[in-house]
């Protein structure tokens, strides 16, 4: 092993440790966001996933290297995520989309 | 001939067979898990307003829950890197703390199951619910004992916010003669611990199967460090993503089952 | 299929040096792609004959409606006791036949055999691997499928019977269903499901990862693409199937209400669950997955169908370049598309409209792939061997399949055809005289590569017409009925519903639709009188059939010809350079009349 090697492997490892930083400052204000009354509870919701997709972003693009990763990989998980909102909004939006006074539950 | 590309990346993709197999079988785990996502959308969008319930689970267990699994996500992390930078040692310390850490999520969440499986609602003949954590039950008494509250409207207990449910409960002694129904907070007793028990539950499957073949590596396995240390290592890689994965489902579920 | 003897004697061939294998690691627990390709081919034609049993004893009941099943009526009485008493079929177990017939067919006969079977076997060899890229997982997919197979088999065995709700098990009929068949099946599907994971994701890490130098994306044989595109609708499309499959089961053994209404109420008493559910989730998640299904059911057989017209009219397959493009663009639409089974449940019109707009614009890929191999056809020097027959016969069936499909799919003409015997002929019409017709051109066609041997051609021939006449005879009927009105799954044929029931009634089935039912047994008495040429050509060629005079017979282009014969384990001494396309047959200026991937300029 090289210095150099060695330098840029604490680089790395510096990274995954402000990303464990930031997860763990994430975690904290997700919990304390969900404390806040923002009067309408949709905002509590629309806050509580906007951090949960950071956290996401971190973990996905660091620890899995995904940040880094080969345009096959890309692909593949750009297909899956195309198809996993297709299944929850057609699915959802089918349930939005009934003739009115019809029972679903 | 030999399978090519174990080890050694193919130059055009850049990766080498496992890391492909392992992120087409994450791609087919996002489906599966956002597929359960979808359900608890139209599970708690389609119930009746004021019927969904909020406040039923634990927030400062089940963030202690969470800081559990990012930290065994760093320490994955870390052991893979350890591989890379050949010391072994260190690998196995990270990972033994992994293991360590994912025994602790799984004790907790058994903890959780084992608060929600002796949490009863107790409809009563005159029409008063009582609702509270068992203390005695025993079948050859008259009277079950638990530790809660009576409410007269039901909607009093799901969304625990809102009704303002009081935080303090004293000891209730109920005659069985008087029970209409008794049941416990069962994945049976409403949607919602459906789906909480079912996310959960198939998570924390994960979280077992991850654990185990983590546990393999670190164990038997790690007997192919001494033969093919960068074959180790990208097996030291692709459990590792798993484990990932595992925690990133988590990162979802907990704002979603816990907070929201 | 560790055989060191080929059938034509090669020398120089360096083979390294393996152990010599017992016969569980050889033919049990084997890694070898070519093994467990033939492992699934035998087990998913063992079950497709055990799905048409079960077909013919309910053609039986429709069209004799409380009559006892001649031959085999003891048999059915002493295994199934009440519900088959003095050999009668009950609506019980008609529809227990009618549910397994339709999950055996789908998960355990057709896409065991054209994706896991052909696809093992051929894949690897056409891009040049020694083997699929995770073998062990490959063995654990094959195994998951035999345990999956053998909970639905001994499903029928289990006081109660086996699944009684359709293939598509809706909810809350599935969950209300007293037996056990109910959860023997979604656990059986759990396995199903978890090896077409495995297997899907074999597959595509392998055709990444392991073609051959120079054999790029579009230098790859159609039938491989076909795979490949099939595989993701595997990967990506079953998991939510899972995922239902795990809720229901959570319904039927936790008591959850997933699936279950509130205020649900099972003969006139209200059901002890706690309601919330909803019974249209399960159906979207269901067929979220069934409607990939169906492209899994017919993509590897038009990739079939590519590589034999290519091979058997000396010419390039037209069109290379629109049929991969199609083949992607069926794949990607069909994960929108899936609603346009569920029209009748109450959709609103928006988005009743947007399945429909989906679903019409699917049809368009799917008629470039087709006219593509039609106009293949056009200037060819068509050789009629067995395969051709039958891929020759698989473009019009196809065709009348597929163009069927329109009707359903535009919302408006549905309300009328929604769940009547015009589903059932659609359908049919593209897996029975399509898909399989293409599968049996395949065994006919690599069957040699296998063995050594070819399969006679005269009884090929006995085979392939009489299926043709009586596939139509079958299934051309059901269009006419389904438009008069006869719904499906009726254990009487509709007899409840027939003006000869009720004098004068407006809208009953009329004589004539009725007494279609019988000539459809007597048509399906000969389809199954005509596949015993078949069964028996199949076992008897491979010891006394015709042995081929050189590793390829056909004289075809792709890399799987290329090889010895059987092929030996890991396939290529050395990896193999291609330097050309998948289908250079008659080029202008070449030796003969057919070049192969892999031979240099």
């Amino acid at each position: 092993m090289t210095a150099q090697h060695d330098e840029s492997f604490d680089q790395h490892v510096r990274r995954y440790l402000y990303v464990f930083y930031a997860l763990l400052f994430g975690t904290l204000i997700t919990v304390g966001a969900s404390y806040i009354p923002f009067g309408n509870h949709a905002i509590n919701i629309a806050v509580a996933l906007c951090i949960a997709c950071g956290k996401a972003f971190l973990v996905a693009g660091f620890f899995m290297h995904l940040i880094s990763e080969r345009k096959m990989i890309y692909g593949i998980l750009g297909f899956t995520v195309f198809f996993f909102l297709g299944l929850m909004f057609l699915t959802v939006s089918a349930y939005a989309d009934f003739p009115p006074l019809t029972v679903t539950h | 001939m030999d399978i090519p590309y174990t080890v050694q990346p193919r130059e055009d993709t850049g990766l080498y067979n496992a890391k492909v197999g392992i992120w087409l079988f994450l791609a087919s785990e996002v489906m599966l898990f956002g597929a359960l996502f979808s359900s608890y959308i139209l599970l708690r969008v389609g119930s009746p307003e004021g019927y969904w319930p909020r406040g039923w689970l634990n927030v400062p267990v089940g963030t202690v829950n969470t800081l559990v699994l990012i930290t065994s996500s760093i320490t994955t992390v870390m052991a893979w890197a350890s591989c890379k930078m050949n010391q072994f040692g260190r690998f196995k310390v990270f990972h033994a703390c992994t293991l360590l850490l994912a025994v602790t999520f799984v004790c907790i969440k058994s903890y959780e199951y084992h608060d929600k499986f002796t949490h009863y609602e107790i409809t009563l003949k005159d029409g008063r619910i009582a609702d509270g954590h068992i203390v005695e039950n025993d079948p050859k008494a008259d009277h079950v004992v638990i530790s809660g509250r009576y409410v007269q409207d039901r909607r009093d207990l799901y969304d625990l916010e809102v009704r303002k449910a009081p935080h303090h409960h004293e000891e209730l002694s109920i005659p069985r003669s008087q029970i209409e129904k008794m049941e416990r907070y069962g994945p049976w007793h409403n949607t919602y611990l459906a789906i909480y028990f079912t996310l959960t539950g198939l998570h924390a499957l994960h979280v077992i199967g991850g654990a185990i073949v983590i546990g393999f590596l670190w164990g038997p396995g790690s007997k192919m460090w001494e033969t093919d240390p960068e074959r180790f290592t990208n097996r030291v890689e692709i459990s590792g993503l798993f484990w990932h994965f595992v925690d990133l489902v988590w990162i979802f579920l907990f704002p979603v089952l816990y907070l929201i | 299929m560790q055989a060191t003897a080929s059938a034509i004697p090669h020398t120089g061939l360096h083979e390294a040096h393996h152990e010599e294998a017992g016969f569980w690691s050889t033919y049990v627990f084997s890694t070898d792609h070519k093994v467990i390709g033939i492992q699934y081919g035998v087990t998913a034609l063992c079950f497709l004959l055990f799905g048409f049993f079960l077909m013919m004893i309910m053609r039986w009941q429709i069209a004799h409606p409380g009559v006892a099943v001649p031959v085999v009526g003891p048999l059915l009485a002493a295994i199934f006791g009440d519900v088959a008493a003095k050999g009668i079929v009950s609506p019980d177990l008609y529809n227990s036949f009618g549910a397994m017939h339709g999950t055996i067919m789908v998960f355990m006969a057709i896409v065991p055999l054209a994706f896991a079977a052909f696809g093992n076997y051929v894949v690897p060899l056409q891009i040049g691997a020694p083997d699929m890229a995770f073998p062990r997982i490959n063995m654990a997919s094959y195994q998951a499928y035999v345990v999956g197979g053998l909970i639905m088999f001994t499903s029928f065995f289990i006081p109660g019977g086996p699944a009684q709700a359709g293939w598509t098990s809706y909810s809350p009929l599935a969950t209300s269903i007293a037996t056990d068949g109910q959860t023997f099946w979604i656990i059986g599907m759990v396995f199903l499901i978890t090896s077409s994971l495995l297997g899907s994701v074999n597959f595509i890490a392998t055709i990444i990862q392991l073609r051959a130098p120079g054999m790029t994306w579009m230098r790859l044989p159609f039938f491989v693409w076909a795979q490949f595109v099939t595989a993701f609708l595997l990967l990506l499309a079953f998991p939510p199937l899972e995922a239902a499959a795990v809720m229901q089961l959570m319904d039927k053994v936790a008591h959850t209400s997933f699936f279950l209404p509130t205020g649900l109420a099972i003969g006139g008493n209200l059901a002890h669950v706690s309601g919330g559910g909803s019974p249209l989730l399960w159906q979207h998640l269901f067929w979220f997955l069934a409607h990939p299904e169906v492209y899994v059911l017919i993509l590897p057989a038009m990739g079939i169908v590519a590589e034999i017209i290519a091979n058997n009219t000396r010419k390039p397959i037209w069109g290379y370049k629109s049929l991969v493009y199609s083949v992607l663009a069926i794949g990607f639409l069909s994960f929108i598309v899936w609603a346009h089974h569920m029209y009748l449940t109450g959709m609103g019109i928006r988005i009743a409209t947007f399945f429909q707009t989906t679903t019409m614009i699917i049809s368009i890929p799917s008629v470039i792939v087709l006219t593509c191999m039609f106009i293949s056809l056009w200037g060819g020097a068509i050789r009629f061997n067995t395969p051709m027959l039958f891929v020759m016969a698989f473009l019009p069936m196809f065709g009348i399949g597929g163009l069927t499909g329109l009707p359903l799919g535009l919302s408006y003409a549905d309300i009328h055809l929604h769940d009547t015997y015009y589903v059932i002929a659609h359908f049919h019409y593209i897996v029975a005289p399509g898909t399989i017709f293409a599968l049996f051109a395949g065994i006919y066609y690599w069957f040699p590569k296998m063995t050594g041997r070819m399969m006679s051609e005269f009884w090929g021939r006995v085979h392939f017409w009489p299926s043709l006449i009586f596939m139509n005879l079958i299934f051309q009927p059901m269009f006419a009925q389904g438009m008069a009105g006869m719904l499906r799954r009726m254990a009487d044929g509709g007899a409840n519903y027939s003006q000869a029931r009720v004098e004068g009634a407006i809208g009953g089935l009329s004589a004539g639709v009725m007494n279609l039912h019988t000539y459809i047994l007597w048509a399906a008495v000969g389809l199954a009188l005509a596949q015993i040429p078949f069964i028996v050509n199949l076992f008897w060629s491979i010891k006394h059939g015709t042995p081929v005079t050189s590793d390829n017979p056909w004289e075809a282009t792709t890399l799987e010809w290329q090889t010895p014969t059987p092929p030996p384990h890991g396939n290529f001494a050395k990896p193999p350079e291609v330097y050309r396309g998948p289908y250079e047959y008659s080029v202008p200026g070449h030796a003969r009349d057919f070049t192969p991937q892999n031979q240099p300029d």
